[in-house]
């Protein structure tokens, strides 16, 4: 069985480590090495259209992920304080957000904007006073909404576990000393979940910088890393690509890392 | 927590108050969720009935056209249909041993590591991952090495074994997570107490270790299932455009053909089979582990 095992490790492993392999190749071709080389890396930075998908995308991804973490912490705060029937309809609400397929959320978000866009652009260019009047587009707006509905849903679930494993004893006691409940939330509760909080946001980002099926659908005129790279792929793989690739492998591994060790900290001991 | 002695009146001030706080944290989050998700989904519903206008686009109507229509893609729904469950069963062939050892036998030591090695693989982009496969079937990668030692012309690329391939490639963490958190809860002094009263290493694994992770099984494989009924990249990559998904079936008619309103229909279709399969999974998880209780007293 440990043959087994590491056979599928290696099967998990060795697609990407080719990958990172032949983005030093001094070739082309996938089937020789001809000697090492970072070209493919100057050539990858240096196209303008790449670097402005990079840039669309680290702004994307940090907001989504900014509005998820602090929408999703309260949400689960809030949770805490419902009845049984609130909580199992966000629940339902939430793991929807998430199972629901990326194609579904797209093309539903694409349909419900499209036909919000139509009544209100009008009714905005009826209001204003000048000839140019502000049009609500899809781009940053519908791909950052989009992702925030999957990334909030994640945090609220990863923040709501540490809730409930949440010592009651010490806001009880806090608050039998006369802290205020602010005082007790910013001193007991918030240390406490904040690992969790960290993590839902380094995840959420992942999941945004990552995501090409959602905003596929709805990044209107705008281009994300990864729409970017499957376009680029459709026309032909070349070893740009391989770079490319490998330089968003690296960060979502070092983000994955670091939130692992966020929600793998233990909690202070009272 | 609790109100503490305090007087009626001033209970029913802070009564509000704390009304009013839990109302302020759940807004945003409730907006979102109607915006984003319940609102689309009841636009999708109603263009699902609509027809499709002649410049493309919607017109509104009553009709159930759109529905009647499905088996126009039925090479969509049948891929769907067959690669989604072989392949969630093919994950969970490869995944099932990779569980047990992480859960039973790996060393304690090396456990959190092997873990962390799973998981990250499921958290990098499954673009490029699915990248990194058509690179080594593509032309220049197996082919042009197989093509050295005189076996030529051999095609991995583009054919239903290669999306089969990607899809074990890139759902295989989600089906080895859910796996191994069932085994590694399962109480250790059972699978001695079965090996005491006799019972084979084999009968030990299928009627005490296997019966008891079945839950964590269904987990993985209906979320494996329900993934793979929206896949768009992989079977586009690797299939090249001959292995057609529903989700290729939705871009074409959503970003080419713009036929939105049979869109709509098919991709309701989608939820709801993504749904039936979610009960399905779930009633034969409540039945299984119905029976666990039954079995320990």
């Amino acid at each position: 069985m440990r043959a087994f095992v590491v056979a599928v490790f290696a099967f998990l492993y060795l697609p990407i480590a080719l990958v990172v392999l032949f983005s030093f190749n001094a070739g082309h071709h996938a089937s020789e090495f001809t000697g090492f080389s970072v070209q493919w890396y100057g050539k990858a930075l240096s196209n303008p259209f790449l670097v402005e998908a990079l840039k669309n995308s680290l702004f994307i991804a940090t907001t989504s992920a900014l509005l998820a973490a602090v929408c999703g912490t309260a949400a689960a705060l809030g949770l805490q304080r419902v009845g049984a029937r609130t909580r199992a309809l966000f629940d339902a609400l939430l793991g929807a957000a998430i199972v629901v397929p990326g194609v579904v959320i797209g093309i539903s978000t694409l349909v419900a904007l499209v036909q919000l866009f139509a009544v209100v652009n009008p009714f905005l260019a009826s209001l204003w006073p000048t000839d140019q009047p502000p049009r609500l587009a899809l781009g940053y707006g519908s791909i950052i909404a989009a992702h925030g509905l999957f990334s909030m849903a994640l945090v609220t679930m990863i923040v709501g576990t540490r809730l409930s494993s949440l010592d009651r004893n010490l806001v009880e006691a806090s608050s039998d000393l006369y802290a205020t409940p602010l005082t007790t939330f910013r001193s007991i509760v918030l240390p406490q979940i904040m690992p969790a909080v960290v993590a839902g946001f380094l995840l959420a980002f992942t999941f945004s910088f990552d995501d090409f099926i959602v905003a596929f659908f709805v990044a209107g005129a705008q281009t994300t890393l990864p729409i970017y790279v499957f376009a680029s792929i459709r026309r032909g793989v070349t070893p740009e690509i391989n770079a490319i690739a490998t330089i968003v492998l690296a960060a979502s591994v070092l983000l994955v890392l670091l939130a692992q060790s966020q929600l793998g900290r233990r909690k202070p001991s009272p | 927590m609790p109100a503490g002695a305090e007087t009626a009146f001033s209970m029913r001030g802070s009564l509000f108050r704390k009304n009013l706080l839990t109302a302020l944290l759940l807004a945003p989050a409730a907006l979102w969720l109607v915006v984003f998700l319940v609102l689309p989904f009841v636009a999708i519903a109603i263009f699902s009935v609509g027809e499709r206008a002649p410049e493309g686009g919607y017109q509104a109507a009553l009709t159930f056209a759109q529905y009647a229509n499905l088996p126009a893609r039925a090479t969509a729904f049948w891929n769907t249909m067959v690669l989604a469950p072989v392949g969630a069963f093919a994950c969970l062939i490869v995944a099932y041993p990779v569980a047990y050892y992480l859960a039973l036998r790996a060393p304690q030591r090396w456990r959190l590591i092997l873990l962390a090695l799973i998981v990250i693989p499921f958290w990098t982009s499954l673009l490029m991952r699915t990248y990194a496969w058509m690179y080594i079937l593509g032309g220049r990668g197996i082919p042009a090495l197989l093509a050295y030692v005189g076996i030529e012309d051999l095609r991995l690329i583009n054919t239903p074994g290669a999306v089969l391939l990607g899809i074990v490639y890139g759902y295989l963490p989600l089906m080895i997570l859910p796996i191994y958190v069932s085994l590694e809860r399962l109480d250790r002094r059972l699978l001695e107490a079965s090996a005491d009263l006799g019972a084979t290493p084999l009968s030990t694994f299928i009627g005490v270790t296997l019966r008891l992770s079945l839950p964590g099984v269904m987990t993985g494989f209906s979320l494996v299932m329900i993934l793979l009924l929206g896949e768009y990249l992989i079977p586009t990559l690797l299939g090249g455009g001959k292995v057609f998904f529903i989700g290729n079936a939705l871009v074409d008619l959503f970003l080419q053909s713009r036929n939105w309103p049979f869109g709509s229909a098919i991709a309701i279709t989608l939820v709801l089979v993504s749904v039936v399969v979610l009960i399905v999974a779930n009633r034969i998880s409540t039945r299984l582990s119905g029976a666990r209780r039954v079995d320990l007293i």
